[in-house]
């Protein structure tokens, strides 16, 4: 398992239908503090395919979170390259929406007008248009009945799914989603990841993951990508046939089981080296 | 069980009596508490001054200053020296407001802007403006001119460092929200910046409040000829001290006025706030 064999994996996946493409990418930050230069992640290509639901896990430190971060177009990439639909992408883009790990609603704005918010934001849509569409998303999401309530009077499952609807009301391309239901109780989780493949089957989006959960990931997607850490890169892709429509029942399914034990044990052997990494230290 | 019944029915009612009593003075508790401790105080003023413990030429008592209110107001300039303090002040607090927001949110963004005006702001938050109301004579005259201006100058600074420090603060997780769906800095100053910045902004208006009322009645009883600081420094001048005190009352009382008002701007403001619930 060497970073070398995720590259030609990606290119394989390149075809006409590939919609989020991304090759030889590597993101350096500078730390201030320690005046030194640190490598997130190296030489990553993925290729994500038009309706595809792609899930990335990996240990923390990986840089799963700071690869959501580039594609989002929040940080600036300086090495690689990375297509959406063919056009290359540099910053932020109406292409693509964020679901963030918090939720990150205006407390001051109501669900309703939270839901609207991405859509003012990138100007393209008429008034009446915003409203009917964020009257649909909050339909689409379960929250109807609460759009008057502050972000305060909602449970964290309910913020969530709003911070969903405001993603999905901008309509992208590509709807990234960082960690969402990391900061949820299990059970909650649970049913919000069912509930997502629900919604996610009637928008049909593209859709980039990112969890540290295995179960979370093989559950949802259809293809499973493995980061490592020190550097990030990508170590493997798993793809992920169990049939659609999937109910939480699938969970025990001996086969499931047996994908995340998989799973686990590529990311168990990276925990591992690392440990010998930080032993020789 | 009809029999079992009405005997508990009686006690549930009787208490419940009392409860709600109970209720009554834990929700107006400050109101209560308040109102008993400035009636003793002033009662025992009164006293005093019916019993002549007090001389008029060094102090007042609450009658004769009432007297005095009702006096002024009907024959005296009261109601002209108030406008005209009023008046000013409302104009150059009016312009703090609407120059110390904006401004303040703009430090508050730019790093660079801020650390160029950072020094300025601070020496002259530092130092008691008013300090500097005889070289605005020189600038502004005696007449309204300097008066709005020493206003200006009180109330704007504690604005703009506040809604600077407002700015600083906002919750990185939402300006991320904001530009991962294209906002331009406009829509961020509009949407976030300012929302996030309203309870430092009000804290800024309550202090900006404070300083501007001393700035009009200092700017008054340094000179000019009109207004209440004026009216309380004649009445000093003459040892008319009920008048003076009448000065000092009107003052305190427009400035209590304006700080229940800020509050129920604040309020307004907050009402998504979890810990506020209800309206009222």
């Amino acid at each position: 398992m060497t970073a070398a064999m995720a590259a030609p994996a990606a290119s394989a996946h390149a075809s006409a239908a590939a919609k989020l493409v991304i090759e030889h990418m590597s993101y350096r930050y500078f730390l201030e503090r320690e005046e030194s230069e640190f490598l997130a992640f190296s030489d990553v290509s993925l290729s994500v395919n038009d309706g595809e639901f792609v899930a990335i896990v990996g240990p923390s430190g990986c840089g799963k979170t700071t690869l959501l971060n580039v594609i989002a177009g929040l940080l600036p990439y300086d090495e690689g390259t990375m297509t959406i639909g063919g056009l290359p992408v540099q910053g932020p883009g109406i292409n693509r929406s964020m679901v963030f790990q918090n939720a990150s609603l205006l407390p001051w704005r109501t669900v309703f007008d939270n839901v609207r918010y991405g859509m003012e934001m990138q100007r393209r849509f008429e008034p009446a248009l915003m409203t009917s569409r964020a009257e649909e998303m909050i339909r689409l999401v379960g929250l109807a009945g609460f759009e008057k309530r502050y972000p305060s009077e909602l449970s964290g499952g309910m913020q969530q799914r709003a911070n969903l609807a405001r993603a999905l009301a901008t309509d992208p391309e590509v709807l990234l989603m960082d960690e969402p239901f990391a900061a949820l109780d299990a059970q909650t989780r649970e049913f919000m990841q069912a509930e997502l493949l629900k919604i996610w089957s009637k928008s049909k989006k593209t859709v980039v993951f990112i969890t540290h959960q295995i179960d979370e990931a093989v559950f949802l997607a259809d293809r499973v990508v493995v980061m490592g850490t020190r550097p990030g890169r990508i170590k493997k892709e798993f793809p992920i046939a169990f049939e659609r429509p999937r109910s939480l029942s699938l969970k025990r399914d001996p086969k499931f089981l047996a994908t995340c034990d998989d799973v686990w044990r590529l990311i168990e052997q990276e925990a591992e080296r690392i440990n010998v990494l930080r032993a020789a230290e | 069980m009809n029999e079992q019944i009405q005997p508990s029915a009686l006690s549930v009612t009787r208490p419940a009596n009392k409860v709600r009593r109970r209720i009554f003075v834990q929700k107006h508790e400050a109101v209560i508490y308040g109102t008993v401790s400035i009636i003793c105080f002033l009662a025992l003023w009164e006293l005093a001054w019916q019993l002549r413990l007090i001389s008029p030429l060094f102090f007042s008592g609450p009658s004769a200053i009432v007297v005095q209110f009702w006096e002024l107001l009907v024959h005296g300039n009261l109601l002209r020296d108030a406008a005209y303090s009023g008046k000013n002040f409302l104009i150059g607090f009016v312009l703090a407001l609407v120059t110390g927001v904006p401004l303040g949110i703009l430090l508050g963004w730019y790093k660079r802007l801020n650390l160029l005006f950072d020094p300025l702001i601070n020496a002259l938050y530092a130092m008691p403006r008013i300090a500097l109301y005889p070289l605005i004579i020189i600038w502004f005259g005696i007449a309204s001119g300097s008066k709005i201006f020493i206003v200006f100058l009180s109330a704007m600074l504690p604005i703009l460092v506040n809604t600077v420090a407002g700015v600083r603060n906002i919750d990185p997780d939402l300006l991320k929200a904001a530009r991962a769906f294209c906002a331009q800095d406009r829509q961020i100053f509009a949407t976030v910046a300012l929302p996030y910045s309203v309870p430092f902004i009000l804290t800024g208006v309550r202090q900006g409040v404070a300083h501007g009322l001393i700035g009009v009645i200092i700017g008054e009883l340094f000179a000019g000829s009109e207004g209440i600081g004026y009216m309380i420094s004649y009445a000093g001048q003459m040892f008319q001290t009920d008048t003076l005190l009448v000065g000092v009352v009107v003052v305190m009382i427009a400035g209590m006025m304006l700080t229940a008002l800020g509050e129920r701007v604040r309020r307004h403001f907050q009402r998504w706030r979890p810990d506020h619930v209800g309206g009222r």
